[in-house]
C-alpha cells in the first residue's frame, strides 16, 4: 500500500449502503428509476433523487446564467431622477459606495453574496459539469464538486433582488425611480439559478469520478452486514 | 413492530459529508479521509456544540446594537435623521407600503431572533441527551436552514438606499454602525446553522434503541 493512501478510509463493499446525512440511518438504497427518489423512513429527509438528463440540461442552464450574469453586472441596476437631477447605480456599485462611507465589512459581505459568490455557483457548475462529461471525470472534478454547497449558501442573488425592490419602493417616496435592464436580467438570473440547481444530480457526478485513493485502496473494500428489519 | 434504528456510526462507518460515501476509518487513523472525494470525514462534525454555541451567543451579543444603533443616517436641508432597523419598519409602513415593512420586519427581525432562538433550543435539547420530538426538532432545523440567508434582505436595502440617494445637497443616505452589527448577526447566525450537525439530536434515541417508524 502506498503511503499516501494511510489515511484514506475504506469504503463499504456494498454501494447501495447509505446513512441518512440527518440522522445516520444506515438503510440500504433502492434502485432508482430516473426522475424517482428516496426518503430516509426515520427523519423523512430525501436521501437521494435521480435527475433525468441532470448533465445536459445543468450545462444549458449554467451557460445560461453566465451569459445572464455578464449582463447584469454590466448595465444599471436602478436609477433615480428627481428635480432635474440623475443617479444610477449597478451592484457593484451599491457595494462600492458603502466601501465609500467607510462600511468595509458591509461592503465585502455584499460584494462577496451578490456578486462573487454567485459567479463563483456559475463557474464552479460549469467546470463540474464540463469535466463530469469528458470520458472518465478526472479528480479536480470532484474538488469543485466538494466546494460548491458553500458557494450555493453563500450566493444571495434572490435575497438581493427582493432587497431592491424594497430600496426601490421606499426611495419612491421622494424621487422618482427608474428600474434599469440589469434588475429585469436579475429577475431571469434567480430562476435560471434555480432551475440549474434543482435539476442538477450531484451523486451522477460522484459516480463519474476518478477516486481519490489508490484503486487498491477502493477495492480492498470493508464488508458490513446490515442488519434485517 | 418496526427494528430499532442502527446508525452507520455504530457500524463503526463514517459518512462523507460532501459526496455521501460510507467508509470505514483505518485502525489507528485519527483523521480519516473519504476515500471518493477526499473530504475529511469524521462520525460526527468537531467539536460541533461549542462550536455552534460559540457562534450562537456571539450572534445574540451583536445582536442588541444591532437593533439599537441606526442603520441608515439621512441628511436633508432640514437637519438629520438616524433610523434603527424598527425605525425602518414603522417608517415603511402605510396603506401600500405595509407589505414591504412585513417583509422587513420578518427579514430582519422576527428570522434572526428565531434563528438563535432555535439553535439554542437545539443545543440544549442534544445536551441533555432528549428523545422527545425528534422530528419536530429537525424539522426546525431545516427550516432555520433554509430561510436562515433572507435576513440580509435589509442588508441589501440599506446598501441600495444608500448608492442611489446622493443628491447633494439636496439629500444623502449613509449607512449607520447598527449595519454591521446586523450584517453580523446574519454571518453568525449562517455559520452556527453550518457548524451544527444534525445527526446528533438522534443520537441518543439511537443509543437507547428507541423505535421509530
Ligand atoms: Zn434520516
Amino acid at each position: 500500500m502506498s503511503r499516501s493512501n494511510e489515511f484514506y478510509n475504506r469504503p463499504v463493499a456494498d454501494l447501495s449502503l447509505v446513512s441518512c446525512h440527518n440522522c445516520d440511518l444506515l438503510q440500504r438504497l433502492p434502485p432508482l428509476a430516473s426522475g424517482g427518489s428516496a426518503r430516509c423512513p426515520r427523519c423523512n429527509e430525501e436521501i437521494r433523487r435521480r435527475r433525468e438528463d441532470s448533465l445536459h440540461r445543468t450545462l444549458a442552464l449554467a451557460i445560461a446564467a453566465a451569459l445572464l450574469y455578464v449582463v447584469a453586472n454590466s448595465v444599471p441596476m436602478l436609477g433615480l431622477t428627481v428635480v432635474g437631477r440623475e443617479a444610477s447605480t449597478t451592484v457593484f456599485g451599491g457595494a462600492m459606495q458603502l466601501w465609500a462611507d467607510r462600511r468595509d465589512t458591509v461592503s465585502a459581505l455584499v460584494l462577496f453574496t451578490a456578486m462573487i459568490a454567485p459567479a463563483l455557483q456559475i463557474g464552479f457548475m460549469l467546470a463540474i459539469v464540463l469535466g463530469a462529461l469528458r470520458e472518465s471525470p478526472r479528480r479536480w472534478v470532484g474538488v469543485l464538486l466538494r466546494h460548491h454547497r458553500l458557494t450555493r449558501i453563500w450566493s444571495m442573488i434572490e435575497v438581493m433582488m427582493l432587497g431592491v425592490l424594497v430600496a426601490l419602493t421606499k426611495i419612491a417616496d421622494y424621487a422618482t425611480v427608474v428600474p434599469g435592464l440589469a434588475l429585469f436580467v436579475l429577475g431571469a438570473l434567480v430562476f435560471v439559478l434555480a432551475a440549474m440547481q434543482s435539476g442538477f444530480d450531484p451523486d451522477e457526478v460522484w459516480e463519474r469520478i476518478e477516486w481519490a485513493a489508490d484503486a487498491d485502496v477502493a477495492s480492498e473494500a470493508a464488508g458490513t452486514v446490515l442488519p434485517q428489519a | 413492530m418496526s427494528a430499532a434504528p442502527s446508525t452507520a456510526m455504530q457500524h463503526g462507518l463514517q459518512n462523507c459529508g460532501a459526496c455521501g460515501l460510507l467508509s470505514l476509518p483505518a485502525p489507528g487513523v485519527e483523521k480519516g479521509h473519504c476515500p471518493r472525494c477526499a473530504e475529511p470525514v469524521a462520525f460526527r462534525k468537531r467539536d460541533s456544540i461549542q462550536r455552534t454555541w460559540a457562534f450562537v451567543i456571539a450572534a445574540a451579543i451583536c445582536y442588541i446594537p444591532a437593533n439599537v444603533l441606526p442603520v441608515l443616517t439621512t441628511t436633508t436641508a432640514t437637519g438629520t435623521d438616524s433610523d434603527t432597523i424598527l425605525q425602518g419598519v414603522i417608517l415603511l409602513w402605510s396603506p401600500t407600503g405595509w407589505p414591504l415593512s412585513l417583509i422587513v420586519l420578518i427579514a430582519s427581525i422576527i428570522i434572526p431572533s428565531a434563528k438563535i432562538a432555535v439553535m439554542a433550543y437545539l443545543l440544549v435539547t442534544v445536551q441533555r441527551g432528549s428523545i422527545r420530538n425528534n422530528e419536530q426538532r429537525i424539522r426546525l432545523f431545516r427550516t432555520v436552514e433554509f430561510i436562515g440567508r433572507w435576513s440580509m434582505v435589509d442588508v441589501f436595502v440599506d446598501t441600495f438606499t444608500a448608492a442611489l440617494v446622493q443628491l447633494q445637497p439636496l439629500m444623502s443616505v449613509e449607512p449607520g454602525p447598527g449595519l454591521f452589527f446586523f450584517a453580523m448577526v446574519v454571518v453568525l447566525t449562517m455559520l452556527a446553522v453550518e457548524s451544527f450537525d444534525p445527526r446528533l439530536i438522534w443520537d441518543a434515541a439511537s443509543e437507547q434503541g428507541v423505535h421509530y417508524g
